[in-house]
């Protein structure tokens, strides 16, 4: 890592690496919840949104997260406990193991592998395992019907997700994202080569299909009957309270956010800003 | 009130014996749709409901209930003084309604014709007494599926029995719950923890605000 | 076969039969409500689930009842107004009216014409604040969150108008016997007028945002149909019928004391009887409903507002049954009289009552996300059901 020129021990880097993490997941969170999930519906419905914590609200999550972690922390009579406990975590795992892959800059990813692409759609896949488990434990009905939905859906998207992913592959030649970002910067349109080639010039349809498949995963409108909130009232989250529901909601925009910038890497460009060289 | 007198006559040929009475609800005003009120034997309920949804045409099911026409034997409850001395008295004997009646209790139900012209506009009004034993009337739920409910409030609140009813249970109380509350004899029991404290709300009309004015009638 | 076969045969079956019986799977039972944000108040559903599909659904209520039969049987005709009130809370003068109706009838008095316009004027106003709100829920429950705000937003200008005349948004009990309480205040009809515009306005924004949305039409359409027949035997009315292409209005074939032969509307039905057949004929009817206050508000005749009656209301000997076109459907009360202060009798047939009881028919075969499009494209109000 030298992206501040200076030389560091192994550990050293790894420590950085992980704080960066560590931050960037729920600081992402904040951000996209609070620009789309609070500010942007609410001006879609005609209505301020929260306007007290900050400057028109900014802080308003941060305290949510805050009152999050005073509630109570409630377990099901019935619940298998252990496995209540650790859903979330798994959960959000998977959304830490995402952001290893994922290419800020040239030097700035955690880890370059081989396999990045593959690495990515494959941890992705793990919140799957987290959403059953919650759904089981939670010894709920509505929590088993949510989780079954979310299962059946995940891995349906997942197929498109997949496909969609393979023709930008096969267009870089390889499967490493650090890879794929440079064959956009080094690419030449009909010869002319002042921006790259952003794969999504020749393939559009995959990034629609790309986006499309995401919002699915993502379980949001209008793909969002494992949670359903008029229905079975939250599927598989129903029984989460204080922080865990926090680590389900951290994990849902930080992979939203993840999954924006596998977006923009795979589609558009990466980091890769047209003028500067890689 | 051809149309009334018509569906009379059709009653009254395919009842016979079993319509006991028949005569249109007296009304006033602008009142557009006159209701016929007939009033029938028990025993022939389902025959009734059949004539009336295949012959007359009736098949919007509007209600069915019931009427206990005994007197409350804790009187009005409005007024306090006045009631404590009548309550728990032999109640006085029972006067009934429209076509008169025999029993303490008697059905109560509405059918009607649906559609946009004005001369097939009919409501018929059902009554039929019930004997005082154990109180039973054939179901209309294969006639009318929509007085199943119905059936089971009256069942629940006035404690009459429908057979061949596919559920007879509680709609609204809960299972455990004891006695019929709408019949006269169940006391309401809010009014005798805490009692009326007497008709205070009479509201003065506009332009009247002397007391002389005091019933006004014409 | 020898015996030992035989008996291995036997043996085997048994294991068979018993190993059968470990992997037979149960529907599973689950429960909607009493506390559902789809149920908009108290009403349980007990629903048989094979995988998503409903094998039988039961709705279970009581939750609030208050028992209105019983408590107006000791209360006067002015204290029975201030109850009834409370059955449909969303359009609540309009539960007023078949009621006092009734007792006008029996009492045989002459109501003036203003005040008989007023009440209509005042009924649909009721009318436009249900039906409004039902315009938003239902984008709410199959998950869009927009309308739903539009909706709040729009209705609280009509109960701002209620409120003028009547003094209260939700409960006004302004219908007396023999015309109403007050009169029209000061500058109300223009104001009116443009709020009327506005939610004119407001049914072409919901059409724009939902009907005709790929996916709240996938989820509406085909999804909950009643065959006309089936609901007429279970006492449906209101939109609910007329979506099954009923051309029948109480309104239209039943004007009581109203003025509604007096205006100039149109009755919509709707050949599919499906859920969006029922929301769209609703959206039809607000519209309707804002055109119908409009040329109320220029016909309005002059007078007063209260005919005479006596200041100790005593009803005479009799029975009485008005029914009026609620926002909720037909609403009638049976009033039987014995000339004294309060009614003898009093049943309230509520509009939602026999509207929710066809679910149980309705609702077998289905899926689990249409028992929520069914129930919310019915439009039940829990007071109504529960009285």
């Amino acid at each position: 890592m030298s992206i501040f020129a200076i030389e560091l021990a192994f550990w050293q880097q790894t420590i950085i690496k992980m704080v960066v993490v560590a931050a960037v997941i729920p600081a992402a969170a904040l951000v996209l919840g609070y620009v789309f999930l609070l500010k942007m519906m609410s001006f879609m419905q005609s209505r301020l949104g929260p306007m007290e914590a900050g400057p028109h609200g900014t802080l308003q999550l941060l305290a949510d997260g805050l009152k999050f972690l005073q509630k109570e922390d409630i377990f099901p009579d019935k619940a298998d406990r252990r496995l209540f406990a650790l859903a979330p975590v798994v959960v959000l795992v998977s959304t830490f193991l995402l952001f290893v892959a994922l290419p800020v800059s040239p030097e700035g990813i955690v880890a370059r592998l081989d396999t990045g692409i593959f690495y990515a759609l494959a941890v992705s896949s793990l919140s799957v395992v987290g959403i059953m488990i919650a759904g089981w434990s939670s010894a709920n009905k509505y929590a088993l019907m949510g989780s079954l939905r979310a299962a059946g859906q995940l891995i349906a998207y997942e197929l498109p997700l997949v496909l969609a992913v393979v023709g930008v592959v096969i267009q870089a030649g390889t499967l490493d994202l650090q890879g794929i970002v440079l064959a956009q910067a080094n690419g030449e349109i009909f010869g002319w080569g002042a921006i790259g080639n952003p794969f999504i010039l020749t393939q559009f349809v995959g990034f629609a299909i790309f986006l499309t498949a995401v919002q699915a995963e993502l379980t949001q409108p209008p793909f969002d009957m494992p949670v359903a909130e008029s229905e079975i009232v939250g599927g598989y989250q129903v029984e989460y309270t204080g922080f865990r529901f926090l680590f389900f909601f951290m994990a849902e925009f930080g992979t939203a956010f993840v999954f924006a910038g596998l977006a923009s890497v795979l589609f558009l460009g990466g980091w890769y800003f047209p003028g500067f060289d890689t | 009130m051809t149309a009334l007198e018509d569906a009379k006559s059709q009653l009254s040929k395919a009842l016979g014996e079993d319509l006991l009475g028949a005569e249109p609800m007296p009304t006033f005003g602008a009142v557009t749709v006159e209701n016929l009120m007939i009033r029938v034997r028990r025993e022939a309920w389902v025959k009734i409901g059949e004539t009336l949804r295949d012959v007359l045409n009736c098949k919007w099911f509007d209600f069915l209930s019931a009427i206990d026409w005994m007197e409350s034997p804790f009187g009005r409850q409005l007024d306090t003084e006045q009631d404590e001395e009548e309550s728990f008295t032999a109640p006085p004997p029972i006067e009934w309604g429209i076509l008169g009646g025999e029993t303490r209790l008697q059905i109560l139900a509405r059918v009607r014709t649906v559609g946009k012209s004005a001369d097939t506009q009919l409501g018929v009004i059902l009554k039929a007494d019930l004997p005082d034993e154990e109180p039973a009337i054939d179901s209309w739920a294969s006639v009318y599926p929509g007085s199943d409910w119905n059936e089971r409030e009256v069942w629940e609140m006035f404690g009459i029995r429908f057979d061949g009813h596919p559920g007879l249970r509680h709609i609204y109380l809960p299972s455990e719950f004891e006695g019929y509350p709408l019949r006269k004899d169940f006391p309401l029991l809010a009014r005798k923890v805490k009692p009326w404290p007497g008709v205070v709300d009479v509201e003065q009309m506009p332009g009247l605000d002397n007391e002389e004015e005091e019933n006004v009638t014409n | 076969m020898s015996q030992t076969e035989q008996l291995s045969y036997i043996a085997g079956q048994a294991a068979d039969a018993r190993l059968n019986l470990e992997l037979e799977t149960d529907g599973m039972v689950i429960n909607l409500g009493p506390q559902h944000p789809a149920t908009h108040g108290t009403l349980r559903l007990v629903a048989r689930l094979e995988g998503e599909e409903v094998v039988e659904a039961e709705p279970i209520m009581g939750y609030m009842h208050r028992g209105y039969e019983k408590l107006a049987e000791v209360r006067t005709y002015l204290q029975v107004t201030a109850l009834i009130n409370r059955i449909d809370w969303l359009g609540s003068f309009a539960n007023e009216v078949p009621f006092i109706l009734g007792a006008e009838q029996l009492m045989e008095i002459e109501v003036p014409d203003r005040a008989r316009w007023i009440r209509t004027l005042l009924f649909e106003l009721s009318r436009i604040a249900n039906i409004s709100l039902f315009l938003g829920e239902m984008g709410l429950q199959l998950g869009a969150v927009t309308p739903a705000f539009f909706a709040f937003r729009d209705r609280e200008f009509v109960l701002n108008q209620i409120e003028q005349v009547t003094g209260g948004r939700f409960h006004p009990n302004f219908d007396r016997i023999g015309g109403l309480k007050d009169d029209l205040p000061a500058g109300w009809i223009a104001e009116t007028k443009s709020v009327m515009k506005r939610m004119r306005t407001f049914c072409d924004e919901i059409e724009d945002l939902l009907v005709g949305n790929e996916v709240f039409e996938t989820r509406m359409r085909g999804i909950g149909v009643i065959p006309a027949e089936v609901g007429l035997s279970y006492g449906l009315s209101g939109a609910n019928i007329r979506a099954s292409g009923v051309d029948w209005d109480l309104r239209r074939d039943e004007p009581v004391g109203l003025v509604y032969d007096q205006l100039d509307w149109k009755v919509w039905t709707h050949p599919d009887g499906d859920s969006f057949a029922r929301y769209w004929v609703r959206v039809q009817e607000v519209r309707e409903a804002t055109k119908m206050v409009e040329q109320i508000l220029d016909g309005l005749p002059s007078g007063p507002i209260m005919a005479k009656v006596p200041r100790i209301i005593k009803v005479p000997k009799g029975e009485a049954y008005i029914q009026t076109e609620n926002p909720l459907g037909a609403m009638g009360y049976y009033i039987i009289s014995k000339g004294d202060l309060t009614p003898f009798r009093l049943k309230i047939r509520s509009a939602s009552f026999n509207n929710i009881s066809i679910t149980p028919w309705l609702l077998k075969g289905t899926l689990v996300p249409d028992i929520i499009t069914i129930l919310g494209s019915l439009y039940f109000i829990l007071g109504d059901i529960d009285r």
